[in-house]
């Protein structure tokens, strides 16, 4: 049997092209998100390990990979301490700065809005990886404050060379500077800062612009002396540190960043996969379907088979070779297109800022093994079903000219897909009930079940749009139309399998762009009702700026108040809190808050405001103490009001004393102005402008602009989903391509008659095309449709967490029906290509 | 190169009572040591309005030969003439109209397009074209093969015998110049050949249709007014009136090989 499984295979090389590709698509995809997200780790990890010294000493929680600007210090008499340790072979101060971003000579910002802008000062620190953490490479250490060298990429990028006049932006002390650039810098070994930029300055400059001019640190390295561990070091140094400043070996400080990457990796390859996953689901109906149709059209071989002796058994096993063949191929390729996806990736999130051009892209063993498993397993389940029928062929069936497969009745799929739509239906109520990733996930399942359910009843769903299609295609395209449309109803199972392809990706696409819209029209909402401010000055992306710039704009006479937001990230009874800050002067201005009583009484130091919905979460209640987790230690605030979701871009608000007993240094994210009565809008606007001009970060807008702002980054999102998603409609098309195929060689002999009683080849390449655009239409309308019932419920779920405005994109779901009409016609171009070429009578007398 | 050989010495024909004719037909398949000549030279004229049956053993080269004359297939040289129009110099989309319009189909087997009915079967060449049936003449072909009870079945809804005069009704109700049948009855049991050959006979006779059938079925032949017999992918022998008994023979004598080589005129 094996060997007859064999030649099978091999006598249909076409076929185990088309349904190999299902699972090489759903395969790669699985292996491009490991190979990606592995390749992050290792840059994040060789970056984390490249600037970590032996032991490094630090205000606790401060300087950590994720942590944001920290205002604490270490004053310089710990420096001069630690330097009379015997254990220490060298001590190296180090100051850092976030939001120093490098501006262009064509005056745009270096690596966009993206990543982190970072200035260090010079030292010779070597790192645990044996590697000085900076090496110059070129040109002089720059001295003074009006000279800095580059990180090499960063230079490269920008395009400046040593003795160029190089602008910058700062949070320091000067929001906008000019340097001369003396030297490149190398960082660590691997060369790569994944997109970030990086700004190196004279040690007096950075505590000059930065810290004031004091002679305080971010933290200290400490190198260790020859045959002194790592712990020796740290013990020794410990008892010399004020408190709450921390030695931490370099192991441990490299290990605790990491696990904060991967953490944050973790996330965006569980998002990833997630998406494979919906391209492994459409991959199986491929499958499913491709076996179905080959399994239909061997039939008449399977049966002779039998007859010839054969069990059950080894028909099913010969199938299920079959697939297993085809599963190891699709795998092992997938694995390699997976290589090349990853790579796509990586081109993808370098449009986001992550920039990985130094790093490697290994293929583990891990994702060998899961790509492995994940295409066997797929398409073993996918070929199970047809393998079973395949194995009910009675022998008898040789002998007959038209052999039928048995196939279970239309009824009993009717109720099976309506039992899985309830308990979809179920699983999603329960999700919504439900909380955290636990909820999301019931969610994903309700919906798969949902899917797949409607995917059984479709052929029975499906009818009337393919009648009302039909009668359309008749109408316009007469005779071929209605051979076309016949041809989309004679197996109905194969045209919905087909179709429901397509309407998962769909349903997906859809849902997704409804919650976008959603999200979109809430944003505008949420902004025209709280925003009173007559204009915003902000970061695209929030990242924040020097406060000096809210001091100009103060004292310009157009303005009448300026209130200063702040953002930072905390931790509330273990879970993340976003947390914005404002001086309770001028707020009251900006924002038109729904909120019982007099806000200048509520809102106070000491005091915290908590979005309705985050309240209802944690279950906090008005009075209630709220310990509130910064990077710099615990800070308890009495929690005196809630406030609607989508009033403000944070769950929390404080005032902005406790962001600093937080540890956090005061840098703005978003100003918002208020004009002076009697001032005209057109000089405000210019006399801010003024100031901002300078700066590309910052820009200045009206509350319209403003949302407009956000929205292009609810679209942006939306756009990468749209992309990942495409995966799963590109193998979706496949699929259409390939049932329109393997339906062309079945009916070659139908073929061969219509071409001989004079059908002429564009009028069957029209029939072909029609047929495959009535399975796209089929596919997307339902998806569509289910996309909306989806979007409607998601909505309704999340209404209290800022989505509550439900705004249904009508002309671009229109437009993605239309779309997949074009698909059609696109995914017909071979197929029809391949039946017009049919000799017309080889095809009649074919067996 | 196709037909150049014959082409300047062969005047097209002028006798409009020949409805197709062959002239020096060739056609070969592989090419150097391996060619094999399907027909050798075959040069035969079919009467408009006469039913004719082309027979011979196996490997013959008759169903090469209809296959070449109703545009299914290309000679390798040689001249097809349809009426006046040498059908060797046409297009892809020529033949394909020309099948359309002038030629009728009747095959062994799978005549009909699963997916349609008795009646969108007998209409598939007029719809295919654009074309409205004659009302009358519809009337007129389905009541002669006595299918109007069945006009709604799908094909899988009619026996061999019903199914046969659905394709006969097709390729009649365009009314073509020619209408080819290829062992039209080689699927049937007698009785419903019977039907079948006398639908085709009455044809010819009521409506002067041309039929040239391909057939081994010496029975077949006996319903025809002219057998045409090939050996070795040449015309050796005809009889017209053909009696079941004398094609008979004659096949025999055929697969004996006594008259093989014996070149014979029609």
């Amino acid at each position: 049997m094996l060997r007859i499984t064999m030649r099978n295979l091999l006598a249909r090389k076409l076929r185990l092209v088309l349904s190999g590709f299902a699972i090489v698509l759903g395969v790669a995809f699985v292996a491009g998100s490991f190979i990606f997200t592995d390749a992050m780790s290792g840059a994040f990890s060789g970056i984390i390990k490249g600037t970590t010294a032996d032991v490094e000493v630090a205000p606790k929680g401060a300087n950590d990979f994720d942590s944001l600007q920290d205002r604490r210090t270490v004053p310089a008499e710990v420096v001069d301490k630690l330097a009379g340790l015997t254990e220490a072979q060298s001590v190296h101060p180090y100051n850092q700065q976030q939001g120093v971003y490098v501006i262009d000579p064509d005056g745009d910002l270096v690596g966009g809005s993206g990543p982190p802008g970072l200035a260090f000062n010079y030292s010779d620190t070597v790192a645990i990886t044996g590697e000085p953490i900076l090496s110059l490479t070129e040109g002089e250490l720059p001295s003074g404050t009006s000279e800095i060298a580059l990180e090499e990429s960063t230079a490269e990028r920008a395009g400046y060379g040593i003795g160029d006049e190089v602008e910058l932006v700062t949070a320091g002390r000067d929001p906008t500077m000019t340097a001369t650039l003396t030297g490149l810098m190398r960082f660590g070994s691997a060369g790569g800062l994944g997109g970030a930029t990086l700004v190196i300055f004279d040690p007096d400059a950075m505590q000059e612009l930065f810290f004031t001019g004091q002679d305080v640190y971010s933290g200290i390295s400490l190198t260790a002396a020859e045959g002194v561990s790592q712990e020796e070091l740290r013990d020794a140094a410990q008892p010399l540190l004020p408190p709450g400043v921390q030695a931490r070996t370099g192991d441990d400080a490299a290990a605790a960043n990491e696990a904060g990457v991967q953490e944050i990796l973790g996330f965006i390859n569980t998002f990833l996969l997630v998406f494979a996953g919906v391209s492994l689901v459409v991959g199986t109906f491929l499958i499913i379907n491709t076996f179905s149709i080959l399994v239909a059209q061997r039939s008449r071989e399977l049966a002779l088979l039998r007859a010839l002796g054969a069990s059950k058994r080894q028909v099913n096993r010969s199938v299920l070779a079959e697939a297993l063949a085809v599963g190891l191929l699709g795998s092992t390729i997938g694995i390699a297109v997976g290589y090349l996806l990853a790579l796509g990736l990586k081109a993808l999130f370098a449009f986001f800022g992550l920039d990985l051009s130094g790093a490697s892209f290994p293929i583990t063993l891990r994702t060998v093994l899961v790509s492995y498993a994940v295409g066997l397993v797929v398409t073993m389940i996918a070929a199970y079903l047809p393998a079973r029928r395949a194995a009910r062929i009675a022998p008898v069936a040789a002998m007959r000219d038209d052999v039928a497969l048995p196939e279970s009745s239309l009824r009993r799929r009717l109720i099976v897909g309506a039992v899985m739509v309830v308990g979809g239906v179920g699983l999603m109520a329960l999700g919504f009930a439900g909380e955290g990733e636990g909820g999301l996930a019931l969610i994903g399942a309700g919906m798969l079940a949902i899917l797949i359910g409607v995917a059984l009843m479709s052929p029975v769903l499906g009818r009337p749009l393919i009648y009302g299609l039909g009668a359309i295609y008749r109408r316009v395209f007469g005779t071929v139309g209605s051979l076309a449309t016949q041809n989309s109803i004679r197996n109905p199972r194969r045209t919905a399998a087909t179709a429901s392809a397509l309407m998962i990706g769909l349903t997906l696409v859809a849902l997704m762009s409804i919650l976008g819209q959603s999200a979109s029209a809430s944003t505008d909402k949420a902004i025209r009702e709280s925003l009173t401010s007559e204009y915003v000055v902000s970061n695209v992306v929030g990242a924040p700026f020097s406060p000096k710039i809210a001091g100009q704009i103060r004292e310009l006479p157009e303005v009448e108040t300026v209130a200063q937001f702040r953002t930072a990230q905390a931790e509330v009874d273990g879970s993340f809190a976003f947390v914005g800050a404002v001086d309770p002067n001028g707020f009251a201005e900006a924002f038109d808050l729904p909120i019982p009583g007099a806000v200048t009484a509520l809102f106070r130091p000491g005091t915290v405001l908590v979005e309705e919905s985050t309240a209802d979460r944690g279950k906090y209640e008005v009075g209630d103490t709220i310990p509130m987790e910064f990077q710099g230690g615990t800070v308890k605030l009495k929690l005196t009001a809630t406030f609607p979701p989508g009033a403000l871009p944070a769950n929390y608000l404080v005032t902005p004393d406790t962001l600093i007993k937080g540890g956090l240094e005061p840098l703005d994210s978003i100003l918002f102005i208020t004009k002076q009565p009697g001032a005209a809008d057109a000089d405000l606007r210019a006399a801010v402008e003024k100031i901002t001009s300078e700066i590309p970060t910052v820009t200045l807008k009206n509350p319209q602009e403003f949302a407009a702002e956000q929205k292009e980054q609810i679209n942006l999102f939306l756009y990468l989903i749209y992309a990942l998603l495409g995966l799963a409609v590109i193998i979706a098309v496949l699929g259409i391509v390939n049932t329109l195929a393997l339906s062309v060689i079945e009916r070659t002999r139908e073929v061969g008659l219509l071409r001989a009683v004079g059908l002429s080849r564009r009028q069957l390449r029209r029939m072909v095309r029609l047929e495959s655009v009535a399975v796209a239409v089929l596919g997307a309308v339902l998806g569509v449709l289910m996309g909306i019932a989806f979007g409607v419920a998601l909505q309704r779920a999340i209404a209290d967490q800022g989505i509550d405005v439900l705004s249904i994109p009508w002309l671009r779901l229109a437009v993605f029906v239309v779309l997949a009409a074009l698909v059609g016609v696109l995914a017909a171009v071979l197929p029809a290509r391949r039946a017009a070429r049919l000799n017309v009578l080889r095809a009649i007398t074919t067996e | 190169m196709l037909g150049a050989t014959v082409a300047d010495s062969t005047a097209p024909p002028h006798d409009h009572s020949v409805a197709a004719r062959a002239v020096d037909l060739r056609k070969v398949y592989g090419e150097g040591g391996a060619a094999v000549a399907a027909l050798d030279g075959v040069s035969v004229d079919f009467a408009a309005g006469e039913f004719t049956a082309v027979m011979g053993p196996s490997g013959s080269g008759k169903s090469t030969l209809m296959h070449c004359l109703a545009a299914l297939d290309t000679a390798t040289s040689g001249q097809v003439f349809l009426g006046d129009t040498d059908i060797t110099r046409l297009d892809d989309k020529r033949l394909t109209t020309l099948r359309r319009d002038k030629i009728g189909f009747v095959f062994q087997a799978y005549n009909l397009v699963p997916t349609l009915t008795a009646q969108e079967n007998i209409e598939l060449p007029l719809a295919i074209a654009g074309r409205k049936p004659d009302r009358a003449w519809f009337d007129t072909v389905v009541d002669t093969v006595d299918l109007r009870s069945r006009l709604s079945h799908r094909p899988n809804e009619l026996s061999g015998g019903q199914q046969q005069r659905v394709a006969c009704a097709r390729a009649l109700v365009s009314s073509p110049d020619i209408v080819f049948a290829d062992e039209p009855t080689g699927n049937l049991d007698s009785a419903a050949s019977a039907e079948v050959l006398s639908f085709l006979r009455r044809s010819v006779d009521e409506h002067h249709q041309t039929i040239v059938m391909v057939t081994h079925d010496p029975i077949a032949a006996a319903y025809t007014d002219r057998v045409v017999f090939l050996d070795d992918g040449r015309v050796v022998d005809e009889i017209r009136e053909p009696t079941a008994d004398r094609v008979l023979e004659q096949m025999k004598m055929l697969s004996s090989g006594a008259v093989a080589g014996t070149p014979a005129e029609g």
